[in-house]
């Protein structure tokens, strides 16, 4: 019996019982499916948004910092990718993070390492994944996002593309070590909630449309109808999905819920996970304000090489899961 | 007395400038509050995060907060 069956009930006794709707209908099914999936996703996004909040409260990046300069190479890459699992990630701090790990000495690589894992895998998209898809994709999903991220990082750590960094970036060294205020147990309590409080209120709206245009497609939409269009036979579906996933970026939060109907109706495993990447992953905004600090052909490079690897992941799903 | 709110130029950053002069002037303190967008003066500081309430050169707060009350009492407390 899974956990959520209360859940279950309740979404069946609102639909059948208060909203007086004639089972086994189109829009019993589509009404259903939304009360049903809309209180799962929050009940999970608040638990997990605030176990991870309390996490990072024990690992601010100036912290994260402090221990990837003392790593070598390639650990230095893996525990990038790992720690950029629980830093969130928005255009706001790109700039300072950059910075900072550079001036601190912390090798390019490394540095490419934690920019591509802390915008890709994020706790609201692990939420989503989790609870639209099941947590086998949400595993597939954060270990093919830290193996992306931890090879992005060696590529370009050994390209040697330090010259392509904007040269101010280099002209000033600073201490790594910060003596930032402590917190105590109750500051720790506060910032969790207000951070999950906070995420929520900006993602409501849209995980609501999301599962709503969800749920529609659910219960009208023939089963199997898009996997003319974009199955796993389909070479293109794929490079397609990467493409369109890139401006999609401040929506994540809504797109989950629809793709996971779309993948119901025929869209194959690696296709969807491939354009949830992107959207994550490959975000215009982001791109120009590293403008600042980088020249134009390292956010080129930066950008072909995770696209590839995405392309490349969403493939080979499309190859195991066929 | 030295109050800064320093950022990388993004909204929660203003809101954040906002909020401290309205709470300086709740508080009745004659003071200036600076708001600054070179990142670089962040990195400085050691930190890495924006927006950053400053005082005295010091960082007091780190990260957006939307409780005047709480920044009144990080203004009082490091005066």
């Amino acid at each position: 019996m899974s956990i959520f069956y209360p859940v279950k009930l309740l979404a069946d006794w609102l639909t059948y019982s208060v909203f007086l709707i004639t089972p086994k209908t189109l829009l019993a099914d589509a009404v259903n499916f939304f009360i049903y999936d809309t209180i799962k996703i929050f009940i999970l996004l608040s638990v997990i948004i605030f176990a991870v909040s309390i996490i990072r409260s024990y690992l601010p990046p100036e912290k994260i910092r402090g221990i990837l300069s003392h790593k070598s190479k390639y650990t230095g890459n893996v525990i990038a990718s790992l720690l950029g699992i629980i830093t969130p990630f928005c255009s706001c701090s790109a700039i300072p993070l950059f910075l900072g790990f550079i001036q601190a000495g912390v090798p390019l690589g490394t540095t490419f390492s934690f920019l591509v894992a802390s915008p890709m895998i994020n706790e609201v998209a692990l939420v989503l994944f989790l609870g639209m898809f099941g947590w086998k994709i949400a595993l597939m999903y954060i270990v093919s996002g830290l193996i992306i991220s931890v090879l992005s990082g060696m590529i370009i750590g050994k390209m040697k593309v330090e010259n392509l960094v904007e040269p101010f970036v280099y002209q000033n060294t600073i201490n790594g070590n910060v003596d930032l205020p402590t917190m105590t147990g109750k500051e720790r309590f506060i910032y969790a909630r207000d951070y999950t409080l906070d995420i929520l209120k900006k993602v409501w709206i849209y995980i609501l449309i999301g599962i709503g245009i969800g749920a529609w497609i659910h219960g009208y939409v023939p089963a199997n109808f898009l996997a003319q269009y974009a199955g796993s036979g389909k070479w293109y579906a794929v490079p397609l999905a990467v493409l369109v996933g890139i401006p999609l970026y401040s929506n994540a939060a809504g797109v989950i819920p629809l793709v996971s109907t779309l993948t119901e109706k025929g869209v194959s495993v690696g296709t969807t996970l491939a354009f949830m990447m992107s959207v994550t992953a490959l975000s215009l905004p982001e791109f120009m304000i590293l403008k600042k600090v980088m020249k134009l052909r390292l956010i080129f490079i930066f950008a072909g090489i995770v696209a590839v690897g995405i392309t490349f992941t969403g493939y080979l799903f499309n190859l195991i899961l066929k | 007395m030295k109050i800064q709110v320093l950022g990388s130029g993004c909204s929660t950053c203003k809101k954040l400038y906002e909020i401290t002069q309205k709470a300086v002037a709740e508080l009745g303190l004659n003071e200036n509050v600076e708001y600054i967008t070179d990142v670089q003066k962040i990195v400085a500081m050691g930190l890495m995060q924006s927006p950053i309430l400053a005082i005295n050169d010091k960082p007091a707060m780190v990260g957006f907060s939307s409780d005047i009350e709480k920044i009144k009492r990080i203004i009082q407390d490091n005066k």
